[in-house]
């Protein structure tokens, strides 16, 4: 794996070396494997956190989409003059008004941006109006006549594979047509089983809808972009081909994502939303509904896979053939990615040297599909599974002994020829599966709650007729992209007075990169102050935060950065002590040598100091496949192994998870805490593709687009999850430093990133959890940020304060703690509202204070019996006036205050 | 954050009258207005678009429409249109009407049941509303209300349809009657998720010791509830009859079949008419079995 490679450089160092001081060392706390918690995960559950609909500005227009009613149909005629009629209506814009390319895709760019005189699916955006209000651009939506021409459908792939159907785009009906041959093609097993796989159009179902802000430049010749995508280069790129503009002319900002899942990696609103305020030359704000949303993003494909296992008598696997179909629906998106992956993975995470696999990613007039969670391997791994459970019947095998037998080690070849030279723990992972405990006896416990029975609180089922199951899965899964996809992340670290800033712009979807990134820069730079900076495109590409990527390559890129500081942090402490750098090092929160003769915290040691550190990161090369898809396509690979335990009602069908265990090949859990969110987080959203979601299409019309008929698990469908975290380190590790491998499924998440320059406008902890409101300002943004009183006691204050108005104190260090009161309009500080703040402070209180807190209520006298009980004297009776009544009081150090009605 | 009311809907007028008289006359005078109550089903239809934002009469301050009686000597309970599912659920009614307890308690989420009535569950008249079989299976009354007076309607002929009922324009469901069963009464219901599920097919048994009779209704396998009494004749037989212990098994497979024949089930995006006839004909009888095994 190649060595990261640092970049730029710029510094400004100056004056003060002050002298070491020898202190005992303090370990990090929230560096790289602690579990600090994530900055907006309190601020979810409780339901505070803006997503990227929650942002607003003044005088915006609300946008929203006309979209075809048919799945295919040609276009005979649109009058948009009715909707322009419409008062409050401030653009209707067709294909024509498209600037640029017509057309955008991932992959293949062949998805119109308006409809261009046909429609291949249902949902596809026809015409797009701007308008006062969002009401108002609905029924200009209505108002617009389109003269539709309904041509047949093409529903089913396999007319597309016979030739039969018609020609649905200039492009071709085939989006790719790969095999994968290796071995013997004409083995036969001693034991051969066989079984035709389908795999539903699961729906990524993210709670966050769609949503984005669009604001022009003054000029009209650039635009400014808040959106909660997973790319945001690719945006840009996509974007800015569309819209006919200089890249640097379009300028994206990360806004709060709710949720991805590959649902984000295509286009949606935004070169919707860009067009629409480049033509009124207003901000704009579009939002889908979740009935549109089924609409405005791709699905996971389904698909139907032909599988014939090859094995000897004793289980061993000969030789895996397989057909694969997957239905990409009427545009390309990464149909061409995710149907390799299928077929590269069809062997599952097993020793197999022959293979033929087949696979056919067409279009059809279906909802066009592309990147969900797992990414083609989820189908393929259904039916490989399946297989073996009836590879494990005809042998007469254990299922877990049929798995055994045939896992994949450490350099085993895949039937692309690739060998797997990274850790393969398939077997420690099953084994350790089994050995998780069993729930209690079932099914349904004792029987005496119902909802411990499929069907709930619905009385479906009695105890006698439901029967327990336990069944098997493990799987191979790539990371990262693949087929020679040059990929690299960028970051950049800045290192000043003890505190590190960070700037990347890597996608924050939940997945908990920006915590890990913190944890990052804590374990290297010896820090415990950490800022981000916003997520946005004024620094270098990060790449997609998608294929399990993210924790390796943007935490490398993090890595690489902070460790180009550190080296430099240590050559100024080398030099100022005329010491050999080669001795010193950053152990817990200090610069140390290797003697003990100088120990300097980094704090002190970086005080007066300016280090600036940029640094791209890239995995090693891959290459593209040949025609029998053969080469070293993959990256690297992750293995799981689960056991579920089910209740069945065999005669209705009905199931109940009741648990599942799981060991995953994590590589080094950064975050366990976090690794163990998305292990469970991974396992309902598989849950609900095996047993309750599904988009029903017919003839090319969605029949459920709401959450009303695409069942998504509750609580109830929930299982329990024991987990077993494999942790083996990366043998590559030894090639090129940085390349620890990271979770799969690590997320991470932080917390503590506070704003270290106090006097300063906003410093956001990030981009995706700031809520708030955006607001279009020329020249520096100002408002007001804290409150800060000055005091002998920070702590005590806090929790006078906190307990009065009903919020957690927080520390930053003895000196500084802070609060976040609810503020007028019930908002919090991050949300708008100021927090106040208590700084140590050695002068005593004279006199009066000067400006003082109000606080408001609804009751009076119960607030001020509070405030008393808490500590504070009350300093006179209620005073009326006009604005309302309120009580003079003095907090515990003496500072007047008031109680206020409101 | 999150919605402004504004994004979503026009502005439109409510007016929430304090007594029943006022309602029917607010009503009476602006033919085009909407009854609501707890909003569950009417807000869904209004964010799809179904329903045009019209003036809105709110019925939930009625208290002629909030009572819940018990009436243990006339038995029967009363529930008015506007108690929501949790109201009742935390009432004495819902151990006189167990089946009913267990209907409302299948509905949606807690959220869902702490603003849901049953008016609203009448009146929207879903197939698949939770409520409808043990309603029908109860042999319960509606009561309605207009300018022009008062009817009492049995369930069975509030109901003509898929989300069609007897109510004129102008009239307002004012409460229902459920009498008390001395016997054994159960609902159960089918869905693919085991919690907050929109029935596949759900089903009541109602077994009447008083005259003797049982009543099977089910819901979601046909336009409006269904009785089935070929079905109902076999588990009175086995219930009430002469038939040896030996017969229970095949009367039980013998009503099954007799309630799945009674059933005229549609495919859909959430079934198909075959699982319908086939899961409503399994929960019938296990309903039957847990009379015949529980019944004092
Ligand atoms: C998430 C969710 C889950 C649900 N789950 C279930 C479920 O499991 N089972 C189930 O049966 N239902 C379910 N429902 C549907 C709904 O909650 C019920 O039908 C409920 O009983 C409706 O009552 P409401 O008071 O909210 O009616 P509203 O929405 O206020 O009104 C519904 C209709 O009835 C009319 N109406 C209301 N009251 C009266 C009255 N007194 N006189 C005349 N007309 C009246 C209204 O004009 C409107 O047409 C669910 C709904 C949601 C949103």
């Amino acid at each position: 794996m190649r060595a990261a490679s640092t970049t730029t450089t710029t510094s400004t160092s100056t004056s003060s070396a002050g002298a070491a001081t020898v202190a005992p060392t303090e370990p990090v706390t929230g560096g790289l494997g602690d579990s600090p918690l994530r900055p907006d995960g309190a601020l979810k559950v409780q339901g505070r956190f803006a997503f990227s609909s929650d942002d607003r500005v003044d005088a915006m227009l609300h946008g929203a989409t006309l979209r075809s009613p048919h799945a295919a149909a040609r276009i005979v005629r649109i009058d948009i003059a009715p909707a322009l009629a419409i008062t409050g209506v401030r653009a209707v814009l067709t294909a024509s008004d498209v600037p640029g390319t017509l057309t955008y895709g991932l992959i293949d760019d062949d998805q119109p941006v308006l409809a261009d005189g046909v429609v291949r699916y249902q949902g596809e955006p026809v015409a797009l109006v701007a308008a006062d209000h969002p009401e108002t651009a609905r029924r200009a939506l209505g108002s617009i006549v389109v003269e539709w021409e309904p041509l047949p459908v093409v529903a089913d792939p396999d007319d597309v594979i016979a030739g039969t159907a018609r020609e649905l785009h200039p492009r071709g009906n085939v989006f790719r047509r790969q095999d994968v041959a290796c071995g013997d093609q004409e083995l036969v097993g001693e034991v051969r089983v066989e079984g035709t796989y389908e795999i539903g159009m699961q729906d990524q179902a993210f709670l966050g809808l769609e949503a984005a802000l669009g604001i022009p430049d003054p000029d009209g010749a650039g635009v400014e972009l808040f959106v909660a995508t997973q790319w945001l280069h690719e945006d840009r790129k996509q974007l800015s081909a569309c819209l006919g503009l200089a890249p640097e002319r379009v300028r994206l900002t990360l806004s709060g994502v709710g949720g991805a899942f590959g649902g984000r990696e295509d286009l949606s609103l935004q070169v919707h939303t860009a067009l629409l305020a480049l033509h009124t030359r207003r901000p704009v704000r579009m939002q889908y509904t979740r009935e549109e949303s089924f609409f405005g993003h791709v699905h996971r494909h389904p698909a139907t896979i032909w599988m014939r296992h090859h094995a000897d008598r004793d289980g061993t696997l000969r030789r895996v053939e397989a057909r694969m179909v997957f239905d990409g629906g009427a545009y390309a998106s990464t149909s061409h990615a995710v149907l390799f992956n299928a077929i590269t993975h069809a062997q599952g995470p097993y020793r197999c040297l022959n293979a033929t696999v087949e696979g056919w990613a067409v279009r059809t007039n279906n909802p066009p599909c592309g990147a969900m969670r797992g990414f083609g391997v989820v189908q393929a791994c259904f039916a490989h599974e399946s297989q073996m459970d009836r590879l494990a019947e005809a042998c007469g095998l254990d299922p877990v002994e049929v798995r055994l037998r045939n896992a994949m080690v450490t350099g085993d070849r895949l039937i692309t020829g690739q060998v797997v030279d990274s850790v393969a723990p398939v077997e420690r992972c099953i084994r350790e599966t089994v050995a998780l405990p069993m729930p209690p006896d079932g099914p349904g416990g004792d029987a005496a709650d119902p909802r411990l029975l499929p069907g709930g609180v619905g009385l479906t089922t009695d105890a006698a007729h439901v029967r327990r199951g336990v069944g098997f899965g493990v799987s191979i899964k790539n990371l990262m992209y693949s087929e020679g996809f040059d990929d690299y992340s960028t970051a950049r670290c800045r290192l000043a007075d003890g505190v590190a800033t960070l700037k990347f712009a890597t996608a924050e979807v939940g997945q908990g990169f920006v915590t890990l990134a913190q944890q990052i820069a804590r374990t290297r730079l010896g820090v415990s102050d950490v800022v981000l900076e916003p997520i946005d495109t004024s620094i270098d590409s990060s790449g997609s935060t998608s294929a399990s990527r993210q924790t390796w390559m943007s935490g490398g890129a993090v890595d690489a950065a902070c460790r180009a500081v550190r080296s430099r942090l240590l050559d100024a402490v080398a030099q100022r002590h005329s010491i050999e750098v080669e001795a010193l090092e950053i152990v817990g929160t200090d610069v140390v040598s290797a003697d003990g003769s100088l120990r300097v915290p980094v704090t002190e040691a970086s005080a007066g100091l300016v280090i600036d550190e940029s640094a791209h990161y890239r995995h090693r090369p891959t290459v593209e496949p040949d025609a029998q898809g053969q080469g070293d396509s993959h990256v690297a690979f992750a293995f799981v192994a689960h056991r579920a335990v089910v209740d069945v009602d065999p005669e209705l069908g009905l199931v109940r998870v009741v648990q599942i265990a799981t060991a995953q090949d994590v590589g080094v859990a950064l975050n366990p805490l976090s690794v163990r969110g998305q292990i469970e987080g991974g396992i309902a959203q598989g849950l609900g593709l095996a047993v309750m979601e599904e988009i029903v299409v017919r003839d090319g019309i969605i029949r459920n687009p709401s959450f009303t008929d695409y069942l998504l698990p509750t609580a109830l469908d929930a299982p329990e999850v024991v987990v077993s975290l494999v942790e083996e380190y990366e043998p590559l590790a030894a090639r090129g430093q940085g390349s620890r491998r990271a979770a799969v499924h690590i997320g991470n998440t932080g917390d503590r990133c506070r704003d270290p320059q106090r006097d300063r406008a906003p410093d956001r902890p990030y981009a995706g959890a700031t809520p708030g409101h955006l607001r279009m300002t020329t020249g520096p943004r100002l408002h007001l940020w804290e409150v800060v009183v000055d005091c002998a006691e920070p702590a005590v204050l806090a929790a006078f304060y906190a307990g009065l108005c009903g919020c957690e104190p927080h520390r930053f260090d003895d000196e500084w703690y802070w609060i976040e009161p609810a503020s007028r309009g019930g908002g919090v500080a991050d949300a708008g509202g100021p927090r106040i703040a208590f700084q140590r402070v050695p002068e005593p209180k004279v006199g009066k204070v000067r400006l003082h807190l109000d606080l408001g209520t609804d009751d009076l006298e119960g607030a001020v019996r509070r405030a008393v009980s808490l500590g504070a004297g009350r300093l006179g009776d209620p005073v009326t006036d006009a604005a309302g009544s309120f009580v003079v009081l003095a907090d515990p150090e003496g500072h007047e205050f008031c109680v206020v009605t409101e | 954050m999150g919605w402004d009311a504004g994004d979503i809907v026009a502005t439109m007028s409510v007016t929430s009258p304090d007594s029943l008289d006022a309602a029917l006359a607010a009503l009476a005078d602006n033919p085009a207005a909407h009854v609501l109550a707890g909003g569950t089903d009417m807000m869904v239809e209004l964010n799809f678009g179904r329903r045009s934002p019209a003036p809105v009469v709110s019925v939930g301050r009625i208290p002629e429409l909030r009572g819940i009686d018990v009436d243990r000597s006339a038995r029967f309970v009363r529930l008015g249109a506007a108690v929501t599912f949790s109201e009742f659920l935390a009432s004495e009614a819902a151990s006189q009407a167990p089946a009913l307890a267990q209907a409302a308690r299948t509905v949606g989420s807690l959220q869902i049941r702490n603003a849901g009535t049953f008016g609203g569950n009448l009146a929207t008249c879903s197939p698949a509303g939770d409520t409808l079989p043990v309603l029908v299976a109860l042999s319960a009354t509606v009561e309605l209300a207009s300018r022009d007076g008062r009817r009492r309607v049995p369930v069975e002929e509030f109901m003509v349809g898929p989300k069609r009922s007897a109510l004129k324009p102008g009239e307002i469901v004012a409460g229902v009657t459920v009498p008390i069963i001395d016997g054994w009464q159960g609902f159960a219901t089918v869905g693919t998720r085991n919690a907050m599920v929109i029935a596949v097919c759900n089903a009541a048994l109602v077994v009447d010791r008083h005259d003797r009779s049982v009543r099977l209704a089910m819901g979601s396998v046909g336009p409006t509830i269904l009785r089935a009494p070929e079905a109902e004749s076999v588990a009175a037989r086995m219930l009430f009859g002469a038939e040896p212990t030996s017969a229970r098994a095949d009367l039980l497979v013998e009503f099954e079949r007799r309630a799945s024949a009674a059933v005229s089930p549609i495919d859909d995006q959430r079934s198909t008419a075959d699982y319908r006839r086939h899961a409503v004909g399994v929960i019938a009888r296990r309903l039957l079995d847990r009379a015949s095994r529980e019944m004092p």
